[in-house]
């Protein structure tokens, strides 16, 4: 299993892994904001948090296509499932998401910091956007394996992805946010929100990679 | 250790494509499965590798032991499709593939060896040629033990004494008490192997 975390994380660092494709989406989102909402600080340090949200969760759908359809495409998933005595499928395709949220996801946690001082936030709102970014993205991309591997066998499957997955984000959205808020906004709680998160994340870290196995199972041809 | 068909039926998006396969291999013995295109060899293959379901029979592999209960944790296969990544070097996509199927035998560099890419193991797999990524590819079932060989078009691509090379290793395997099952319509250049004949397509 460490091999093949190994091998995914490279193969994302590596040329035409896209590593760095969220980042510079994420970057581009948050950069245009400013501009288009207008110069008002205020309401742009109001906005941040749901901001920054919303264009890490579609960074984070970007590149869900590439997360089982690249090991399609050159036979090694065929490997991977025929492996499935010795290594559960489920716990493979848990492995692929963990190296793809370290690989493609992490950086965007990294960068929203300096992202949340273009929307004028104050240090304890980006400590607490990154924060519940660092705990609720993992939950996208356990959502997004699942979709990943019912369109695994379509050839431009990746906005069907996104289309299946969204729905199923909103949850983990909602919560991002609300906790994101209740650091800065005084009488709005922060914990409560946050464990749901935390919740979140735990409950699709199980049901994602089984439903994918199923899936994958039941999708080869 | 014996891998047995019975009344094998297979289909493909809802069509049969071949009814009524059997066949048992005790081991040492190999089947070489031959046909038109379009017979349903590589579905054949699939079927008994568990990556396609069964239509219609059964299949079933006995006294493999602990590791090995079941025809696909029994198997290597070796389909149309590399199972390489191209950005890797070719060492590091078979170091991968020998961690992560278990039971190691050679170590990658022999494995290098024995199919004649020793020293280019450094190279990313994407600058090989079609008969050296082959031959990679082939590497692969060396680099961990398993007692089945289930070979599509093994020698696609290859040349003359890659092909004899390749024989080589396949009898090799089968005089360790291996079994093989390859489809093919060219000569593999093994003797005493069982034939399967598969109908014309429909």
């Amino acid at each position: 299993m460490w091999s093949l975390f190994l091998r995914d994380i490279r193969l994302s660092i590596r040329a035409g892994g896209g590593a760095l494709i969220g980042v510079i989406f994420f970057l581009a989102v948050i950069v245009t904001i400013p501009f288009g909402v207008g110069p008002d600080l205020n309401l742009l340090a109001r906005i941040g948090p749901a901001i920054l949200w919303v264009a890490a969760l579609l960074a984070c759908l970007l590149g869900l296509d590439r997360l089982l359809q690249a090991d399609r495409e050159d036979g090694s998933l065929d490997l991977l499932v025929l492996n499935g005595d010795r290594h559960m499928l489920a716990l493979t395709v848990l492995t692929k998401c963990l190296a793809h949220w370290t690989g493609s996801v992490l950086p965007l946690v990294v960068a929203a910091p300096l992202l949340g001082l273009f929307m004028n936030m104050q240090p304890l709102g980006i400590g607490a956007t990154t924060l519940t970014l660092l705990v609720g993205t993992p939950a996208i991309t356990f959502i997004g394996a699942a979709g990943a591997a019912v369109a695994v066998a379509l050839p431009r499957g990746g906005l069907l992805i996104s289309v299946l997955v969204l729905p199923l984000t909103i949850p983990v959205l909602i919560f991002g946010v609300s906790a994101s808020y209740g650091a800065v906004a005084d009488p709005a709680p922060f914990l409560q929100p946050f464990l749901i998160l935390a919740a979140l994340t735990l409950f699709l870290a199980v049901l994602g990679p089984l439903a994918a196995a199923l899936a994958l199972r039941h999708g080869t041809d | 250790m014996r891998l047995i068909a019975e009344n094998l039926g297979g289909e493909r998006g809802g069509e049969t494509v071949f009814s009524n396969i059997g066949f048992a291999l005790d081991k040492g013995e190999a089947l070489v499965v031959t046909g038109p295109n379009g017979a349903g060899k590589s579905t054949l293959l699939r079927i008994v590798a568990g990556l396609l379901p069964v239509a219609e029979g059964k299949v079933r592999f006995e006294g493999g032991g602990e590791a090995s209960r079941t025809v696909a944790s029994a198997s290597h296969y070796l389909g149309h499709l590399n199972a390489m990544k191209t950005a890797l070097s070719v060492e590091e996509n078979l170091g991968f593939w020998r961690a992560f199927q278990g039971e190691p035998a050679l170590s990658v560099e022999e494995a290098l060896e024995t199919v004649a890419l020793g020293g280019l193991g450094h190279l990313p797999f994407g600058y090989l040629s079609t008969g050296q990524r082959r031959r990679a590819s082939i590497a692969k079932l060396l680099v961990s033990r398993r007692p089945v060989w289930l070979l599509d078009e093994p020698t696609a691509g290859l040349d003359k004494a890659s092909e004899e090379r390749f024989a080589g290793l396949m009898r090799g395997h089968l005089d360790d008490g291996g079994i093989v099952v390859a489809a093919t319509h060219l000569p593999l250049g093994l003797e005493g192997a069982k034939e399967l004949q598969m109908g014309v397509g429909h």
